[in-house]
């Protein structure tokens, strides 16, 4: 067994065991890295150098038996929060060169836990995506089939994670940017609740929406991340000051007597129908090992696209402002006054679909179309959250598919942005109501490609989501499947 | 049509973008099939329903006003495109 191919808490039980060190962890894992990098492109920046300091750190620490949470352990970065010195770039040529001068609260945490720093991962342009395709430094592959798509917008973290290119990763769920890709790649993405992150560092895209997760291997590792860089931080007003609980303590509470939400609207024509057999047979699965299936209703689910796709891309057009060439990013040469300058340097900065969403926002937000486009939108919002709040009167967590479909081909939707946006319609709802979310892998479609079940649960109920996750994942044997399948399906060679 | 040329290009120079003419012929007729999308919430009676701008309910966050220390002026001055001593440099404003 490679170390590459271990998950954080069997590398931690090595370093304890001192059978490995931080070192030989990253040797292995960079190893990994120069064997699939150029066929998965997973990266925008590597770290190496700065690695190995962190991972020599951390052999010093081990001997010195201050081992933490993450010690010595190589995770990768979404290349959209801020690492001190390194370029940030958010999947944008207008942020191509920006290196920020501080670290992202995030950031701040995992190094405080000892954790290792891979590199930056790709991503769509300002998170702006379903399949990594709209990044300025080209497309993710996902490593289970490199003829398609990783699932987006955070692509990168998701496949660097699936081919073993680092331990874990985070992300970040603005409509299901973390748990689509984790679907898609065959790995665990967790969105916890509005405000149990910081976003302070986060390059903001929504900021009513955006959550950071983890990208893990399996549960237990999802809730080892949670545990590091869940909490309240003075620097981000929306960051909630409510007690962490030990999301570890969730792991083997099992799923006895746990009601299930079955809602409806989720069960529906289009989708494809390997995902739904898959979907229903690892609900029954949970239903033989001791929950109840209840069946709900989530009366204005098919609303939630055209309510996300006004009130993103009006919070991006706001925030997105502040590119304008002039106090970091790119600027065109080509401004003959200021005003040209803005345009030039805008419009040759960000790609398509960026530029897409800031007209509709723009739109949107502008003056004689805000009430029939955001008032309404947001008044649809109240009700799409009211539909969660009246469900988990009947239930403790809602199971669902993540995707309605498997991995795409790659260029299969770039030009037909509707369809590109049809992707996410199971994951918007959780960012609608700032409710947190996880997706589990629950199989394989004949093509060998990864399936995820997606489980939602109330706010700051974060723990019932791994409790039910982890019950999931032991019952259904998902660590040898996922093992068996890439042993015989991911080749890079 | 929801949306006319005459319009994005209005909406365009609000958000401080400009189109090539083809691009502009793409983007009316996307930004078309987007809105067209969008008039399904018309069927949803909204009536004396609160718009939700925000996931939580939160309360303005205040705190002591208080001198900390920040970025010094060659870090804030790092990545910008055109700096010239303290400032950043931009083209001309006004002839």
């Amino acid at each position: 067994m490679e170390l590459y191919s271990l998950t954080i808490h069997e590398l931690q039980d090595k370093l304890r065991a001192g059978e490995v060190t931080a070192a030989a962890i990253l040797a292995s894992v960079y190893q990994r890295i120069d064997q699939a990098e150029d066929k998965v492109h997973a990266y925008i920046t590597l770290m190496k150098e700065a690695a190995q300091a962190q991972a020599a750190a951390a052999d010093a620490a081990i001997r010195s038996g201050n081992i933490r949470a993450l010690t010595g352990i190589p995770i990768a970065l979404k290349d959209i929060y801020c690492v001190q010195g390194f370029t940030t770039t958010c999947g944008s040529r207008i942020l191509h060169n920006f290196v920020p001068p501080y670290d992202a609260t995030v950031v701040e945490k995992l190094r405080a836990a000892g954790a290792v720093f891979t590199g930056k991962t790709n991503m769509d342009e300002f998170a702006m995506g379903s399949s990594t395709e709209t990044s300025y430094f080209g497309v993710t592959r996902n490593p289970w089939d490199l003829t398609r798509i990783p699932g987006g917008s955070s692509g990168g973290s998701a496949a660097a994670v699936a081919a073993d290119e680092c331990i874990a990763a985070l992300g970040s769920d603005t409509g299901g940017s973390i748990r689509q890709p984790a679907a898609l790649c065959g790995i665990v993405g967790m969105k916890p609740t509005y405000g149990r992150v910081s976003r302070f560092g986060l390059v903001a895209f929504a900021s009513s929406l955006d959550q950071i997760g983890p990208f893990t291997k399996d549960v237990e590792d999802c809730a080892i991340l949670m545990n590091v860089i869940a909490g309240y931080d003075p620097r981000e007003s929306t960051s909630v000051n409510l007690e962490v609980p030990d999301y570890r303590s969730f792991l083997s509470r099992g799923i006895e007597g746990l009601r299930i939400g079955i809602p409806k609207e989720y069960f529906i024509e289009g989708i494809d129908p390997e995902i739904l057999a898959s979907v229903r047979q690892a609900i029954s699965l949970l239903e033989k090992a001791g929950a109840k299936c209840v069946d709900i209703s989530l009366p204005h689910t098919e609303y939630c696209l055209a309510v996300y796709y006004i009130v993103a891309p009006a919070e991006a057009s706001s925030n997105l402002a502040r590119y304008d060439g002039v106090k970091y990013g790119f600027r065109s040469p080509e401004g003959r006054d200021l005003l040209d300058m803005y345009k030039q340097s805008r419009s040759a900065g960000f790609g398509d679909e960026v530029k897409r969403r800031i007209i509709i926002g723009t739109y949107v937000l502008s003056s004689g179309y805000y009430d029939a486009y955001y008032k309404k939108a947001s008044q649809v919002r109240a009700l799409i959250r009211r539909d969660f709040d009246e469900a988990f009167q009947k239930c403790d967590i809602i199971a669902t598919p993540t995707s309605p479909t498997a991995a795409f081909r790659i260029g299969e939707k770039t030009d037909d942005p509707m369809q590109m946006y049809l992707s996410d319609i199971f994951t918007i709802s959780a960012n609608m109501a700032g409710i947190p979310g996880i997706s589990v892998p629950c199989g394989f479609t004949g093509d060998g490609l990864p399936i995820g079940l997606q489980f939602l649960a109330g706010h700051f109920q974060e723990g019932t989501l791994i409790q039910a996750a982890a019950a999931y994942e032991k019952t259904a044997g998902m660590g040898a499947l996922i093992a068996r399948q890439k042993q015989a399906k991911m080749n890079f060679s | 049509m929801k949306i006319t040329r005459a319009e994005v290009a209005h909406v365009a120079h609000l958000a401080r973008l400009t189109f090539r003419e083809e691009e502009m012929e793409k983007f009316t007729s996307q930004l078309n099939d987007i809105l067209l999308y969008m008039d399904k919430l018309n069927s949803v009676d909204t009536t004396g329903v609160e718009p939700m701008t925000h996931a939580t309910v939160l309360h303005n966050a205040f705190r002591e006003d208080i001198v900390k220390p920040s970025l010094a002026n060659e870090q804030s001055l790092a990545n910008a495109p055109d700096p010239r001593g303290e400032f950043f440099r931009v083209p001309k404003v006004i002839e």
